[in-house]
């Protein structure tokens, strides 16, 4: 009796985990451009490979672009299949444009009647889905951000700004400039603020192909920074996760935080 | 009207300009693939911290009728990150039209800066390849500068460059 409710305890807090061990992404045509303008078409997916189309369109709810003069940009022919959303950036001007899915939801659990249930949506919904006599009701915020960047011409900063708004990265080494061989050191920031002590997790893509994952594990320091020196070409799916109590909604009392960039890696 | 100026005086004046020679010659191989396409093509100085003294000649579809040449110029992946996408291209003197396969003579003007003052040390000589639906290849040829006596230093390319041979002459 006493090892079933261990195991039942234990697929209950082990289900979110397992529902965000899937990879979500935006993955660019390309990063790096030349000429007076360019197009790049992005794929968003959620998937188990990276970056391969097998499980989960990413919804673009969320969708944003910063333009070289960190004016927003829109996006063009937007579509949402089975696998995988798609749409695509016409860049007129030169400079660095960073792509960003941030999305901001909350997760409930609660009884009614000794019946466990759960609930997943947006703020403003909370209180008119859950029922009145819910008992033992946790809600927690979830915060996420994915990004890419892409650069036509020479890289350029405006478009790097952070927003100040749950987990983020700040490179320090200009996300389109990455070469393999040679170190590049971001900094990863909450609400704008350093974020000491942060696992960081690197995975080049195309693991299908390949027995072991090569994941490389960083941890950022007291000033939320990290280094990584790319040992192969490729494109690279970053990783972090964090949680703490600064929730911005009344009820939940605690916060979610992801961060996912894609990063290409030249050959030197 | 002609100025006549004396012979010695001539000599004494060119002496610096004088001084050295080099020259290069690339070697653009023939391949045997179904979609041929010439390669676009760098050839540039670069210090010990990897910086560009002077870009010495780039070969790309200049003249593309769609004016898409440049499109493809950040596959000269070294180049672009070194000088192509700070500049704007044509480069005056630089720029050329893509070569067929053979061996192309690369001119290098000591006479005029930066290589007139080019200062004592170590430097590389970089050349770059990049074929359209194909490879990408890069050779390297260290040198110091000055240099006493003539040297003629080579490397040999594998796929998409043949021989790549520096000539310098003190």
């Amino acid at each position: 009796m006493t090892v079933i409710r261990l195991a039942t305890a234990l697929f209950l807090v082990l289900l979110p985990a397992t529902a965000q061990a899937h990879r979500a992404w935006l993955l660019p045509s390309a990063t790096v451009l030349s000429g007076d303008e360019a197009w790049i078409t992005v794929d968003a997916a959620i998937s188990n490979e990276l970056f391969y189309f097998e499980h989960h369109p990413l919804l673009l709810e969320g969708l944003s672009i910063v333009g070289p003069k960190g004016t927003e940009i829109a996006p063009q022919n937007e579509s949402t299949g089975k696998y995988r959303s798609t749409f695509d950036i016409e860049l007129k001007e030169p400079g660095t444009y960073k792509l960003a899915v941030a999305g901001d939801g909350l997760f409930a659990s609660y009884e009614v009647n000794g019946e466990r249930k759960r609930w997943r949506g947006k703020p403003e919904n909370l209180s008119k889905e859950i029922p009145d006599g819910a008992e033992k009701l946790t809600v927690t915020q979830s915060q996420r951000r994915l990004e890419t960047y892409a650069t036509l011409g020479a890289p350029s900063k405006e478009a790097l700004e952070t927003t100040g708004k749950g987990l983020e990265l700040a490179p320090i080494t200009h996300p389109n400039d990455l070469f393999a061989g040679e170190e590049a050191q971001f900094k990863l920031l909450v609400d704008g603020e350093p974020a000491p002590n942060v696992e960081v997790s690197i995975i080049r893509g195309g693991n299908r192909y390949r027995d072991t994952l090569g994941e490389i594990k960083v941890t950022t320091g007291e000033d939320g920074s990290f280094a990584v020196t790319w040992p192969e070409p490729g494109m690279y799916w970053l990783e972090a996760s964090a949680t703490d109590g600064k929730t911005t909604i009344d009820k939940a009392t605690e916060r979610r935080l992801g961060y996912v960039a894609t990063l290409e890696v030249l050959p030197e | 009207m002609r100025v006549i100026v004396p012979f010695g005086v001539s000599l004494i004046l060119a002496a610096p300009a004088l001084a050295f020679e080099a020259e290069l010659e690339v070697e653009i191989p023939q391949l045997s693939v179904a979609e041929y396409h010439r390669p676009y093509l760098a050839a540039w100085i670069e210090r010990p911290d990897r910086s560009v003294v002077t870009t010495l000649a780039l070969w790309y579809d200049l003249d593309n009728p769609k004016g898409e040449g440049d499109k493809w110029l950040k596959d000269i992946r070294q180049w672009w990150r070194r000088v192509g996408r700070d500049v704007e291209v044509p480069i005056d003197g630089v720029t050329s039209a893509t070569r067929a396969p053979g061996t192309h003579a690369i001119g290098i003007d000591l006479t005029e800066p930066p290589l007139a003052r080019l200062p004592e040390g170590d430097y590389t000589l970089v050349v770059e390849a990049a074929r359209e639906v194909g490879g990408r290849e890069l050779l390297k040829i260290p040198f110091a500068w000055p240099i006493a006596s003539p040297q003629t230093l080579k490397a040999e390319g594998k796929n998409e460059l043949g021989d790549v041979v520096l000539e310098l002459k003190p």
